[in-house]
């Protein structure tokens, strides 16, 4: 869907940090309904009274509500997120840690996704009606039909422990943790940066599967949106008029046809990369994978606050960031928005 | 060497050319590999650490000035103290420490260590704490309670006179562990007693150090090169691998050489295959169902009894959790002081229906039980709903996160519950004080103890286990013990149902895993792989 | 001529005497164009097949779905069970029928409360426009900034998990797609020249809005919500799977997942049968989505 545009750049500067807060707000007054006590959380079930009184008062637990969250904010802007529980560390080094995990499965799903989906797309609205629509259609209606937990587990059962084909859960074999000191966080250039290929190759073994399962899903997403915007235009005038004119059919189909539709095009794969950097929480459960959506369920889960308002402020802002940016690519390509 | 070209390709058609296996057929030799459910560590501090898995870890790091061992775990021996005395009057214990034993840093075991450490835990109050400071240690008063007379003598003085032996446990806790002073010191933030640092550092004189912990990821220990014993492995990393079903994969795929948190029906299917072997050892822990008192039905006698026949103990134990947990109803775990194997409940529906008539229920009544969403808690609540059900007690299942339940039984919100109960030290009095003493009920209880959490108040009984702790005689104190759980079993709102087994699958090659009652007690270092 | 041509050429006919003959006339054309869409028509017969065994579950059930016997417990395919037993030794092809009606009565429930309230607030921002239209849609923001799973596991977590707080959750997660869905559709018709017509004879704007401008979103809201009918029956599962849906023993076909692959090993029927439910259903309603959007709404074919 199309999203909102808003009337200048100017705009953006000024709802993108509402959104935020908006964002946080939400995310905060969950955190505090949640029938678990974030004391309890720290402490565990044995402490003392007096422990268990000294942590409230740390977290600041007995002041009202808008002053926790006053005081949460203004920490925010000087770049403190506080330390999560489960993790016992600065939740800024956490995301630092998890993020590129979900970056680099996202952005590998994704390229797999778009390299499939839309010669896929392209390929069903031109032969719109035919066996080759009828099977890509279906298959991408399988996309959308299949729960992720589903294919993953039948991924897993066939491909690692039938087949052997490929290593299990987990991003990399033990054997080889510690090998690559982290840059980039994301191990593949990691390890190719520093040359250690038994590391890449064993990365590579591991992104494999929840990649392709991610990739699937991308590509239904991908391949169904092209094929639409391409009957679009392959209905308009212009395409019927260089038909006549005796241009060649590749040349109508990509040149034409698909040079008109690269910017909605842009936006989608956008959205669905957007999706995929949220954290997939299923698959990343699945696949033992420790990235974004893991460490934001798992920290929901325990009423680790700061762990989950710092997780999904990245969030927001990867979501907002990319819809911001198609919104640029709108003004810069498309002259009816400018 | 890849080469773009190549890596493209063979991306296309990864499996069948790219043999990414092979490389890879068993884990390094030198190297232990476990997978186990890691994410509930939240600290490596050993005075902070309470967690199952925290605990295991740390007590791989550090050592105490007591422990026990797994072969007689109902006998103190010395790990840091070479001797040891007690005053008379139970109040001055005085230990002597072993010579020419060094930290992993190579900084040598003093007096000091021992003094700052047990200073240190008492100052920090973190969640342990309690373990020592219920002797009336804490931070005003332990530079004056806890001192180190010379090089390698500790005195601690204590604010009651209670059965030595009960101390001594406490003491083998992992609270009671020496870090090195020097190190910790270096490292600390304001006064944090060096906690920030050493949540995810080791400064200790155990067979392991830590190389890195990543929370939910893996855990990596490293040998300790001044540690006097053999240490077999070089490396011991354990995977958080969360689903049984994927230890089960890693283990028969060679990429783990032990896994340790298979349920019964994963090891059913290792127990044909003479290339793994199971190693199953008691624990100390119990999964108990309570009722709240104020419950106005659960708190009439012949309910409570009602329902204690109400559950079918034996198929439960038979076909839900055959191998990994045994049917046990007294609150001390087998294996302690005093405890008992009495099993005075079984399933009988009539008995049941009739003590339900005699409470003026013939039609039973409807009821909530809370219980952790994971297994086999999620499959025991299904069965004892559908037992219930026959004798015309309606249960409402209400599965939520472990946390949350806690929350809840600590708010005394809930009706019915059930969680696992694992003894904070080796001692009985650990169980007792939890399952039976309440000596304040009214809300604000700064003792918020399980009895307490079900508004169950006996005064007799919190007597009697004050006078059990203070009991020096070993026999009597175990008589104590057992009047008291006998009693338990006839009147509390509590029915244990199920003693743990702590069981670990692993390579038919790998032995020496030296797996104790609690976590505290579970060793690597003599775990070799041939 | 027999009955049924005579009328087939009243539905057809090209100038239609009344508003009924037009109507239903342009309703028949519509279903011969979904006819010929063997997918559209299969996705049709398995969301009506869902439907039936949903209502007619004890006619259609063999055992009870919550009669335990422990006894009989992981049993493979048989003839008294034909998917099987689960690990307390239920019916597995049982609990997947009840489990039919947990599946749509979640679907239905947010339906009612998502397409409504998301097409009159569409309608309505689109339709008034200025702060109230920028609102609105900061909100949507917001609640789309979110991903949608993890919004409705926060909900569930803090409300507790059960059906009810399930639907609410992914209701919750719903809504922005539907306002912003119907506020597009507003901004393209809210300046044409009938809206104008009726504006000058004086309808108020609740009237023009619930009248006049929400009707003609209707067909688009439909087939969206055709469409996502699979996508709420895989953020049920979802939340089934991550152990947050339905409370047992309810056969709900995400929870019966979650605990079936424990033994997806050795006993692979335990989560594949749910899995293949979900599937089936998702792909149903996905087909007869599909075949209604190319009906309803031509220009997004």
């Amino acid at each position: 869907m199309r999203r909102t545009r808003l009337a200048s750049f100017g705009g953006w500067l000024v709802t993108l940090p509402l959104t935020l807060l908006g964002l946080l707000l939400v995310t905060f007054l969950i955190g505090r309904v949640m029938p678990i006590d974030p004391v309890i959380a720290i402490v565990g079930d044995q402490a003392s009274a007096d422990v268990y009184e000294r942590v409230r008062l740390e977290l600041g637990l007995d002041r009202p509500l808008y002053e926790q969250f006053f005081r949460y904010c203004t920490a925010i802007l000087s770049g403190n997120f506080g330390r999560s529980v489960m993790t016992s560390r600065p939740v800024l080094e956490d995301i630092t840690r998890f993020f590129p995990a979900t970056l680099e499965l996202a952005t590998i799903a994704t390229i797999l996704g778009v390299a499939a989906g839309i010669p896929a797309g392209v390929l069903a609205a031109v032969r719109q009606g035919g066996k080759i629509d009828q099977a890509i259609r279906f298959l991408t209606l399988i996309g959308h039909s299949v729960p992720v937990f589903v294919l993953g587990l039948v991924g897993l059962l066939v491909f690692y422990a039938k087949l052997h084909l490929v290593p299990g859960p987990g991003r990399i074999n033990v054997a080889f943790d510690d090998i690559v000191t982290p840059v980039t966080g994301m191990l593949l250039i990691d390890s190719a940066m520093q040359g250690e290929w038994e590391v890449f190759r064993d990365a590579v073994g591991h992104i494999l599967l929840p990649a392709g399962v991610l990739a699937y899903f991308s590509l239904a997403y991908i391949a169904r949106m092209t094929r639409a915007f391409m009957l679009e235009q392959l209905r308009q005038e212009y395409i019927t008029t260089a038909r006549v004119k005796g241009m060649s059919e590749a040349r109508v189909v990509w040149r034409h046809a698909f040079g008109n539709i690269t910017v909605p095009l842009i936006t989608v794969i956008a959205l669905s990369y957007a999706g995929l950097l949220e954290g997939s929480v299923l698959t990343e459960t699945i696949f033992s994978w420790p990235g974004l959506g893991q460490y934001l369920t798992v920290s929901l889960l325990n009423a680790d606050m700061n762990a989950v308002l710092g997780a999904t402020l990245v969030v927001g802002a990867v979501y907002l960031g990319l819809n911001l940016a198609c919104d640029l690519i709108y003004r810069v390509v498309d002259p009816r928005t400018r | 060497m890849i080469r773009r070209r190549t890596f493209a390709s063979s991306l296309l058609a990864a499996p069948a050319i790219w043999p990414l296996r092979d490389a890879l057929a068993q884990t390094p030799r030198d190297t232990l590999v476990m997978a186990a459910q890691l994410d509930d560590i939240i600290s490596l501090d050993p005075h902070e650490s309470f967690e199952f898995k925290g605990n295991e870890t740390t007590t791989n790091i550090y050592e105490k000035l007591l422990t026990t061992h797994n072969t007689a775990p109902d006998k103190i021996v010395g790990e840091l103290a070479e001797s040891w005395e007690v005053s008379s009057d139970s109040l001055t214990h005085t230990f002597r420490l072993k010579t020419g034993r060094k930290f992993a840093s190579g900084n040598p075991i003093t007096a000091k260590d021992a003094e700052y450490s047990l200073r240190r835990a008492v100052t920090l109050n973190k969640t342990p704490a309690f373990i020592l400071t219920q002797f009336g240690l804490n931070a005003q008063n332990a530079t004056q309670m806890i001192r180190a007379t010379d090089e390698r003598t500790v005195v601690i003085t204590i604010g009651e006179p209670i059965s030595p032996s009960f101390f001594h446990y406490c003491l083998s806790a992992n609270v009671g562990a020496i870090v090195d002073s020097k190190i910790v010191e270096a490292n600390k933030q304001g006064d944090d007693w060096g906690n920030g640092w050493l949540k995810t550092h080791s400064a200790g004189s155990g067979p392991y150090t830590l190389r890195a912990w990543r929370a939910s990821e893996t855990v990596t220990l490293e040998a300790n090169p001044h540690y006097p014993g053999k240490v077999q492995n070089r490396r011991v990393v354990t995977r958080h691998v969360a689903e049984p079903a994927s230890q089960l994969l890693l283990l028969q795929r060679g990429d783990v050489d032990i896994a340790r948190n298979l349920g019964p029906d994963q090891l059913k299917s290792l127990a044909s295959d003479s290339a793994y072997k199971v190693q199953r050892s008691r624990k100390a822990a119990v999964i108990y169902m309570c009722m709240n008192q104020r419950h106005p039905e659960l708190a009439k006698p012949k309910v409570r009894e009602a329902l204690k026949f109400a559950i079918d103990y034996d198929a439960i134990q038979r076909n839900i959790v055959s191998t990994t947990y045994d049917v046990h109803q007294a609150f001390l775990p087998l294996g302690f002081l005093g405890a008992i194997d009495d099993k005075p409940f079984r399933f009988d529906p009539a008995r049941a229906k009739a003590l339900l008539a005699e409470a003026g229920l013939p039609n039973g009544f409807t009821v909530t039980l809370d219980y952790s969403h994971i297994q086999p808690w999620a499959d025991i609540a299904q069965a004892i709903q559908a037992t219930f059900a026959q004798v015309g007690v309606k249960l409402t299942l209400q599965p939520g996160e472990q946390r949350q339940v806690i929350t809840r039984m600590r708010a005394r919100q809930h009706e019915m519950l059930m969680l696992y109960w694992s003894p904070d030290y080796m001692d009985p009095h650990s169980n007792t004080e939890a399952f039976v003493s309440n000596p304040d009920n009214s809300d604000n209880a700064r003792a918020k103890t399980l009895a307490w959490r079900n508004s169950w108040s006996v005064p007799e009984l919190n007597a009697k286990v004050a006078a059990a702790v203070r009991e020096r005689d070993a026999e009597k104190r175990a008589e104590m013990y057992i009047e008291l759980q006998r009693e338990h079993q006839r009147s509390s709102p509590f029915m244990i149902l199920l003693q743990a087994i702590e069981v670990a699958a692993m390579r038919a090659s790998v032995s020496g895993l030296d797996i104790g009652p609690i976590n505290d007690r579970i060793y690597y270092r003599e775990t070799t792989k041939t | 001529m027999s009955r049924a041509a005579i009328l087939r050429a009243w539905l057809v006919a090209d100038t239609p005497t009344s508003r009924r003959q037009a109507r239903l006339g342009r309703l028949y054309l519509q279903w011969l164009s979904f006819r010929g869409n063997w997918l559209a028509v299969a996705g049709l017969a398995v969301s009506l097949v869902l439907i039936i065994v949903a209502i007619a579950a004890p006619l259609l059930a063999t055992h009870d779905p919550a009669a335990q016997n422990l006894d009989i417990r992981l049993r493979p395919p048989d003839a008294a069970h034909w998917f099987g037993t689960d690990e307390l030794g239920r019916d597995i092809y049982s609990r997947i029928v009840y489990g039919t009606r947990i599946t749509l009565g979640m679907v239905v429930a947010v339906v009612i409360l998502v397409a409504p309230f998301g097409l009159v607030v569409g309608c309505a921002a689109g339709y008034i426009g200025g702060w109230f239209d920028r609102i609105v849609m900061r909100f949507t923001d917001i609640f789309m900034a979110f991903p949608r799973l993890i919004l409705a596991l926060a909900f569930v977590a803090a409300l507790g998990p059960g059906i009810e707080n399930g639907v609410i959750a992914i209701a919750l997660t719903a809504w922005p797609a539907y306002a912003r869905l119907s506020r597009a559709e507003t901004l393209a018709i809210r300046n044409s020249d009938f809206i104008a017509a009726v504006r000058l004879q004086g309808a108020s704007t609740g009237r023009l809005i619930f009248g006049h401008v929400a009707p003609l979103c209707l067909s688009s809201v439909i087939a969206r919500v055709t469409l996502d009918m699979s996508g709420i029956i895989l953020t049920a599962a979802g939340l089934g799977f991550l152990g947050l849906g339905a409370t047992p023993p309810s056969p709900e076909w995400g929870a019966m997942i979650s605990t079936g692959r424990r033994f997806i090993l050795e006993q692979w029927w335990v989560a594949t049968m749910p899995g293949i439910a979900i599937f089936v259903a998702s792909l149903g309603f996905n087909l007869l989505g599909d075949g209604l959007r190319d009906v309803l709404d031509p220009k997004q074919t």
